[in-house]
């Protein structure tokens, strides 16, 4: 199998797809001449002319609005957001618009969009370059929300979501496009909804998405040292959220950390730990420790944002308070 | 580029319809007064309850506008939609059973007065965000010019809209890609209780197609056949791959904003003016003046228009409330039965 980076994982899913697809089509901002803002559709325009990878004025708002009028009028539009943070602007037609059309017209529209954005922290980027939102889109009932850790899951659900017929917000970690790993050639689809358990243990679960996913498991190196056994498991959408893979492992540790790069504060580890209580209160020795982003703006200083975001420091030391 | 309103649109519209396509135009805006008069008596006994804005007042545009259109083009609409999906061919009876919440409602009860939808019509739905149909029209524009298929777009937003940035996002974006939308501001001077000149700094709306290298238009909102004619040039032009226009109908509400509102910011004196310009009325005289002996024809249409009310009504009334188990369908396709 080939090593490919998760960018070149991302271009060849939409390479595959858009040659698949007539319909497909990508738009965006930058996403064209100059082959995208992180070059993920580097390429593209050249192999598939202007209409098919269209370039955009800065406006978020109107190119996802468009994106979800394409989608009604019968295409299968992925739009990208050159990043999550200027996708805020477009949350009127995301949360307003794409997430309700089905629910409200009683089921006889449809808004088959992916909305792709790079997300994250961790390049002294500043207060407003440094986002990771996903607890905003899975808060809003109507979108499913993808958010892939390695190069394959990046193609194989970026494929899926593709061939979705229900709006989807694909969110990519900017650290994680120069990330290289094992990615099938061609045809490779990850259903949604399934988490991966990227490491099995016994003592405690580790649950994260994205770029935190590798923060959990040099934690579960780290812990294993000293002779902690810790499974890890990615959860790689959001919405649906695979529960049961989450539940079933915390059954047999009896403990959870839950680590995301989100504010700590509502975040999507929130959630996961409430529905941890839910299900599986009666197997929990402690209280599920979060592991997130603190809740401050970013800064820029090197050595205050490193203090900010999650950390395999800070996972062990979750770990050992649940020892 | 901003054309002059041409005063003699309206007639040249009247020479090139017949006296049967007239009586279509009357039809369809008696058709949606009676439908409003009939919803503010339902709103009134509790059958209809929610935000209800009622279309009265301004049937000259949506039925000159769509008169203008194929049936394959698109309409999206906002929250004052009654008269746009009628006009554009929905059923009475599908869409009082809509604002009554009825499972043979358009949306099946989901929607409400301010949320019909119907795709068989291509009558794209109705939006309650001030402003957020424009990137939608211009998104079916692009699927029409992606697919290279003949259709076009016309998108219905209120001078409330202009504000917002998706007006100003969406017009340049059409106009960039040159898709085939046609934007027609409904300038009925107010926005809820805020007058245009308190919202807009150039309060001749259509003057803003400049900005946007496209055509502009005012036109009489209350003579149905001028804006059929300015409409009929857009879609031509749309339909031609030369672009979008926006299209300023200028018009009045008879209602306040919604059934909850007395519209007390607003003159009896005003209202009474505008009252005197009614769309109906003025097609009706029009018609009588080149032929006396349509009085006839046009009774017989208002007859059956009340008894497509009167059946509209009965059916929506009879029709089943959505079952609880309604209640968590549609919100993701694959949980469709
Ligand atoms: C984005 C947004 N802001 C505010 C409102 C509340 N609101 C509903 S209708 C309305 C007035 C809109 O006026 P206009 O666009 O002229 O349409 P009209 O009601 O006159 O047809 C306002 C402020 C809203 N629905 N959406
Ligand atoms: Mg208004």
């Amino acid at each position: 199998m080939a090593q490919i980076t998760y960018r070149e994982a991302l271009n060849q899913a939409l390479h595959e797809e858009l040659e698949r697809d007539e319909r497909v089509f990508i738009m965006g901002e930058e996403v064209g001449y100059f082959g995208g803002a992180f070059k993920v559709t580097d390429g593209l325009l050249a192999i598939f002319g202007e209409k098919r990878v269209r370039d955009t004025p800065i406006s978020e708002l109107t190119i996802v609005g468009a994106g979800i009028g394409a989608a009604m009028g019968g295409l299968k539009p992925i739009v990208e957001l050159m990043t999550i943070n200027f996708g805020l602007l477009a949350m009127d037609q995301i949360v307003n618009h794409a997430a309700k059309i089905h629910y409200m017209f009683g089921g006889h529209a449809k808004v088959p969009i992916v909305i792709r954005a790079p997300q994250g922290g961790g390049h002294q980027l500043g207060a407003q370059h440094s986002q990771s939102l996903e607890a905003y889109f899975l808060h809003c009932p109507g979108l499913r929300v993808v958010i892939p850790a390695t190069p394959a899951d990046a193609k194989g659900l970026l494929k899926t979501a593709i061939r979705e017929d229900d709006p989807v917000i694909f969110l990519e970690h900017e650290s994680l496009y120069g990330m290289k790993g094992e990615v099938p050639e061609g045809e490779y689809m990850i259903p949604l909804g399934r988490a991966n358990v990227m490491r099995e243990g016994k003592d405690v679960t580790i649950v994260s998405y994205s770029k935190c996913v590798y923060d959990a498991l040099r934690a579960a190196e780290a812990l294993e040292n000293e002779g902690v056994d810790a499974e890890v498991v990615d959860l790689r959408t959001l919405n649906p959220l695979d529960i049961n893979t989450v539940v079933e492992s915390v059954r047999k540790t009896g403990k959870a950390i839950v680590v995301y790069e989100g504010w700590r504060t509502g975040g999507a580890g929130a959630e996961i730990a409430a529905q941890i209580y839910e299900a599986a209160f009666d197997s929990l020795d402690a209280p599920v420790e979060r592991v997130a982003t603190l809740d401050t703006p970013m800064p820029y200083n090197k050595k205050l944002e490193h203090a900010a975001l999650p950390s395999a420091d800070q996972i062990v030391r979750a770990a050992e308070r649940l020892a | 580029m901003a054309l002059e309103r041409d005063k003699h649109a309206a007639e040249r519209a009247r020479l090139t319809l017949g006296e049967g396509e007239l009586g279509e135009l009357y039809r369809r805006m008696v058709l949606i007064r009676r439908f409003e008069d009939k919803v503010a008596e339902m709103y009134s006994r509790g059958k209809i309850t929610g935000f209800c804005h009622l279309y009265a007042g301004e049937e000259g545009v949506a039925v000159g506008a769509i008169y203008a259109l194929y049936d394959k083009d698109y309409v999206v609409s906002t929250y004052r939609e009654h008269g746009h999906c009628l006009a554009k061919g929905a059923s009475a009876r599908s869409v009082m059973a809509e604002l009554f919440g009825k499972v043979t409602g358009l949306s099946r009860g989901h929607g409400g007065s301010m949320h019909l939808f119907d795709q068989t019509v291509r009558f794209m739905g109705g939006y309650a965000i001030v402003g957020g149909g424009l990137p939608l029209a211009v998104g079916l524009g692009l699927s029409c010019q992606y697919k290279e298929e003949p259709e076009v777009v016309c998108c219905f937003f209120g001078d409330g809209a202009l504000p917002q940035g998706a007006f100003h996002e969406s017009l340049n974006i059409a106009s960039l890609w040159k898709l085939p939308v046609i934007f027609i501001c409904e300038n009925n001077f107010y926005g809820m209780g805020t007058m245009v000149q308190n919202a807009v700094s150039q309060e001749e709306l259509y003057h803003f197609a400049e900005s946007y290298k496209m055509p502009g238009v005012r036109v009489d909102g209350q003579d149905v056949l001028e804006v059929y004619a300015a409409v009929t040039e857009a879609a031509t032009r749309a339909r031609e791959g030369d672009g979008p226009s926006l299209i300023e109908a200028v018009t009045y509400r008879y209602r306040g904003h919604s059934m909850s509102d007395p519209a007390e910011y607003r003159s009896k004196r005003e209202e009474r003016i505008w009252q005197e310009r009614d769309p109906i009325k003025n097609l009706r005289r029009r018609m009588m003046q080149a032929n006396p002996g349509a009085e006839a024809r046009l009774e017989t249409i208002d007859r059956e228009v009340s008894e497509v009310i009167d059946d509209a009504v009965r059916f929506a009334d009879e029709s089943p409330e959505p079952g609880l188990e309604e209640l968590g369908k549609y919100v993701y396709s694959s949980e469709q039965e």
